[in-house]
Order: structure tokens, then sequence, then C-alpha cells
């Protein structure tokens, strides 16, 4: 199945994919209109390595064997074919997914509720806008 | 083709039935619960109280689970005998059920200690299950806001059921033997906070003392004070339900014994969830670990067992996660070994440090974080995963990961790994 993969070699650390990520989830045209003075939450983020160059975009593996479904305590996590998504109306914010996940993917959405990356699935684009806006390919989509 | 036969309806049995049907989709199941109702998230009780879940949302998988997964469901029906020998299930009609194999996922029950005048109190209520809360949530509805509710036990059960029932009474007051909350996931400055934050929350408390007798409406303490209470909550503690395995035959101690097959001695019976006990991977200690991961993830290894797949869920540790009156506590592990204690604004991170190994850790932070400031759980999964890996913290970046969790502090063998390959 494909997955979001990064390449720190190619990542500039620009944060492109952040706005990307934050600007899928408004659903509106105009990217700067959108996010323009306002907090994003992203659902991927960059990372840096102290005292180094080297930056990498992190964003959810959807496991095989997920920890964070496996831990869920109220069902809102669920994976199907593939895809790890939240039912944001389901889930109560206990953030066990939060503490379970060894990557760091489940965010705080603003209500509280977890967020996670869905992959744009559901977006006019149905595939990851982080990796359609990267300019530098450090973030790609494919099968390995 | 084998029967397997599950006891239970909560996240081990769940995890079963996904487990087995990995591999097996035709083979029968039928499952048996007293609990008449569609599986549901046990832990949620207190947010349907609060209103912030209902009976719908609630449900902790689909309407047509159990169709779509090929489940007999037996709901509402109580497993009396289990005999290992014939490998039969005994039901409360007089019906017996044939297994091949069986799966004990009975969960355990509140535990109510001798208490004088108990009997008297007419208005006395548990709260584990479903029915316990919507019976306690009753009860507040016809009594009116102006409820005083007494609650015995400051642990997770206590303190949830108070915050799922605050603003539906006058007041709440706990009464526990222990001088401080939650003394089973924190450590005396995290417990002070907790208690801190219920008592802004209007809680009152009274600790490290018993209630020596009971009458309808009041509860005089050991120490001389009388409480007045219109609803009694008892919340002491829970007691794994074991007695029908140890009736058969299995291996029991404090829980029903597993192994990382979710086996108990009965090479027919597997078992799984909060009547187990099983080694946890920091102490290697067999213990209970009552907490729902634990219980979907020996479920799920019993039901890929059961169905001929040997696969082993060895990583088996406590954690919680849980909000208390706008603090969120998330907590893995034990707490033993050198404390790396990090305060600083709203965050309380405490963490513990054995060998070159995180044995356990503590974070505390503010469920609504201000502008700009990073909550102490924020990403607390990468920190997990130190317990759950036992990583030797000579080859990680230790101090970034206590400061802001980070795949930055591995090795960048280890970031290829888990960025650039299959999970």
């Amino acid at each position: 199945m494909k997955r979001v993969y990064v390449n720190e070699n190619r990542c500039l650390g620009c944060h492109l994919c952040e706005y990307y990520c934050a600007f899928a989830a408004t659903g509106q045209p105009d990217m700067s209109r959108a996010l323009k003075g306002k907090k994003i939450r992203p659902r991927i983020h960059i990372e840096e390595v102290p005292n180094s160059d080297i930056t990498f975009a992190v964003s959810c593996r959807h496991c095989v064997e997920p920890l964070c479904v496996k831990g869920c305590i109220s069902g809102a996590l669920t994976k199907t074919d593939g895809v790890i998504s939240v039912d944001k109306d389901k889930c109560v914010s206990c953030y066990t997914c939060v503490l379970s996940c060894p990557y760091g993917c489940l965010v705080q959405s603003e209500s509280g509720v977890v967020d996670k990356c869905q992959l744009c699935l559901q977006t006019a684009e149905g595939s990851p806008r982080c990796v359609d806006g990267c300019i530098n390919a450090a973030i790609i989509y494919e099968e390995r | 083709m084998p029967h397997f036969v599950i006891i239970g309806n909560s996240a081990a049995a769940v995890g079963a039935i996904e487990g087995f049907r990995r591999i097996d989709s035709d083979s029968k199941i039928t499952l048996i619960s007293d609990e008449p109702h569609h599986t549901y998230g046990r832990p949620l009780i207190s947010y349907l109280l609060l209103g912030k879940t209902d009976r719908e949302r609630m449900l902790y998988r689909p309407s047509d689970f159990y169709e779509k997964n090929g489940v007999d469901a037996r709901l509402g029906v109580k497993a009396m005998k289990i005999d290992a020998k014939k490998k039969t299930v005994t039901l409360d009609s007089g019906e017996i059920v044939s297994y091949d194999k069986l799966l004990y996922g009975a969960g355990s029950s509140p535990f109510v200690p001798p208490m004088d005048g108990l009997d008297s109190v007419k208005r006395r209520y548990t709260f584990q299950t479903l029915d316990s809360a919507l019976a306690l949530g009753e009860a507040l509805t016809e009594l009116g806001g102006k409820t005083r509710v007494l609650i015995i036990g400051a642990g997770l059960i206590g303190l949830k059921c108070a915050e799922g029932i605050r603003e539906k009474c006058a007041s709440i007051t706990f009464v526990d033997l222990a001088d401080r909350v939650l003394p089973s996931i924190l450590d005396e400055q995290a417990s002070d906070i907790i208690k801190s934050a219920c008592e802004d929350a209007g809680l009152s408390f009274h600790l490290g003392t018993s209630v020596a007798k009971f009458t309808e409406s009041t509860a005089a303490l050991a120490t001389g004070e009388s409480l007045e209470f219109d609803v009694l909550v008892l919340a002491v503690g829970v007691r794994p339900n074991t007695a029908l395995l140890a009736d058969a035959g299995v291996t029991v101690a404090r829980g029903v014994v597993i192994d990382e097959f979710s086996r108990t001695s009965d090479p027919d019976i597997y078992a799984a969830g909060d009547c187990c006990e099983q080694k946890d991977v920091v102490t290697g200690q067999s213990r209970i670990m009552a907490v729902l991961p634990n219980a979907y993830m020996q479920g799920e290894a019993a039901g890929l067992n059961a169905a001929g797949a040997p696969v082993q869920f060895d990583k088996a540790f406590p954690l919680n996660a849980i909000g208390f009156f706008g603090k969120h506590v998330l907590s893995a592990g034990f707490y033993d070994g050198e404390e790396i204690a990090i305060i600083e604004g709203n965050n309380y991170k405490k963490f513990f440090v054995k060998d070159n190994r995180l044995r356990g850790f503590i974070l505390i932070g503010s469920k609504h974080p201000e502008d700009g400031e990073i909550p102490a759980y924020e990403r607390a999964g990468i920190i997990t995963d130190l317990i759950r890996r036992a990583t030797d913290l000579q080859t990680v970046d230790f101090t970034l990961l206590t400061q802001h969790p980070a795949l930055a502090a591995f090795g960048q063998n280890v970031r290829r790994e888990y960025l650039g390959e299959e999970h």
C-alpha cells in the first residue's frame, strides 16, 4: 500500500508541508487567504536535529500494527483499506493514542479531540497535499 | 472447523474477534456476555454522564460488528461454569456450549470491603459498567441538583466518576484510606497537583481515614467527623473475575496467569484483559495491568493463536491517559530508579531511569494550553516507546526527549527505519 515516506537529505526545513497540510483542512481555494495570521495545526511537522542542518518531516506511518487504533478506548480510531482515520464525533480526548504512537503523530485539534493525517483522501485532490506541495521531493507518496 | 467461544464483551473480546478473523474467516465464534449491551467503550461511562458522548457514539465497534464478523453474540447471558476436561461452558439458562478454543475475558468487579452499616445506605452505587453509570445518573436526575455525593475511594474510578457527575450534584466529598489521590499512577507531587485541580472544581477530600459507621445518610469517619450525603458511590477498587477458571483448575495467582501468547495453564483456554496477569516488559514480574490497550492486545494475541497463528504480545506495561478538571495526565511504566523532574508553568514531567533504561514517567499538562505553550503530553508516545523497546538511553538524546519528544533524538539509522520503512 502507498505510504508517505520522507528523505531527510532532501528536506530544507521550509515548513511548506505544514502549511499545505493545514490548508487542505480548510477546504478553501486560496492558501494565503485561508491561513494568513492564523495559528496552524498541521498533522505533519518538521523536526530539526539540534546542532546540525538536518531537518525532516514526520506524519502518520499508517502502521500495519497500529498501536493508536489498538489502544483507542472509544473506537474513534479505525483502519480501513490501510488508512488510519479518526471519527472526531466519537473521540473523547483521552489521548491514549498520543501516549501510544511511537512517532508522535496524533495531534490535539482546536476543540481538543484528536486529529491526524488521513492522507488527504477526503479532499478534492484525493492525495497527500504535503507531498504535492513539497518542492524538493523530500516527501514521497509511494509503494515500497 | 474449530468453535471459538469468548466469555466477555469488552476490549479483550473484541481484540480476540478481530485477531481470530484475520486468520480464520470461517470458523464459528460464539460470544457470551452477562451485560445485555452491544460492546461499548467501558472507560467512557464517565464521559457519558458528563455528556461528552452518548449511547450511540460510545459503541466500541459499529452496530453491525457481530454480524460482519460472524459472531453469535449471546448478550445478557451469564457463564456459570467451565469444564476444562469436557471443554464446555454452562450458561445460566442451563444450556451447555462446547468449545474447541476458549477466551476468558471476564474483566473485574468492584471490590466492596465490609463496612459497618453499609446495608442501611439505600442510594449506594458502584461505577464500573454502563448499567451502574446509568443507575447513578438516574438517581442524580431524580434527586435534582441539590444532591450531596460521597465517594469512597479517590482513585481512577472515583475521580473519573466525580468528573462525570460534577454538574449534576451540589457537592462531592471523597474519603480514602490512602493519604493522597491516585496513588496507583501518580507520585506525591503529582497527586497534589491533581488534588488541587479537583478542589478548584469544588471537590473536597478526607484522606488518610475511613468510614467507621454508615447510617442511611451519614458517614462517621474514624477521625470522629461526620459527613452527610444523599448518594454514596463505592470506588475502593476492583478484583479480577477469576472464579470460573480457578474452579476449572486453571492456574490463578492474583489474576489468571497468561503467557505472551495469552495462553493459560490449559492449552485450549486463553485469557485476556483485566482478569489476567502477565509479565510486564519493565520489571519482568507477572502482574495485573488492567488498562484497555493491554486488554485489546492480549485479546488479539489470543484470537490469533486460537486461529493457529503463533503471534506474541510481550509488551505489556501499565499506561494511563486521563483528564481531570482541566489537567491531563499521561503516565506509563513503573516509578523506580533515578528521578528527573521538569516543572515549568502548567507542565509537570517526571521520568524514572534505572540502568540506562526508562522505567516510567508521569506527564501532566493543561488540557487547554495557553498560546505558545507546549503541553507536557504532546508526542508522549515517542517516550512511551523507550519503555516498550527498553531502549538504551545512551543511544538517544534523552535530554531532548525530556524537553520535547522528537524523532530527532534518535540516530539517523533509527530515523530512516521509522520514516522510510513500513511498520
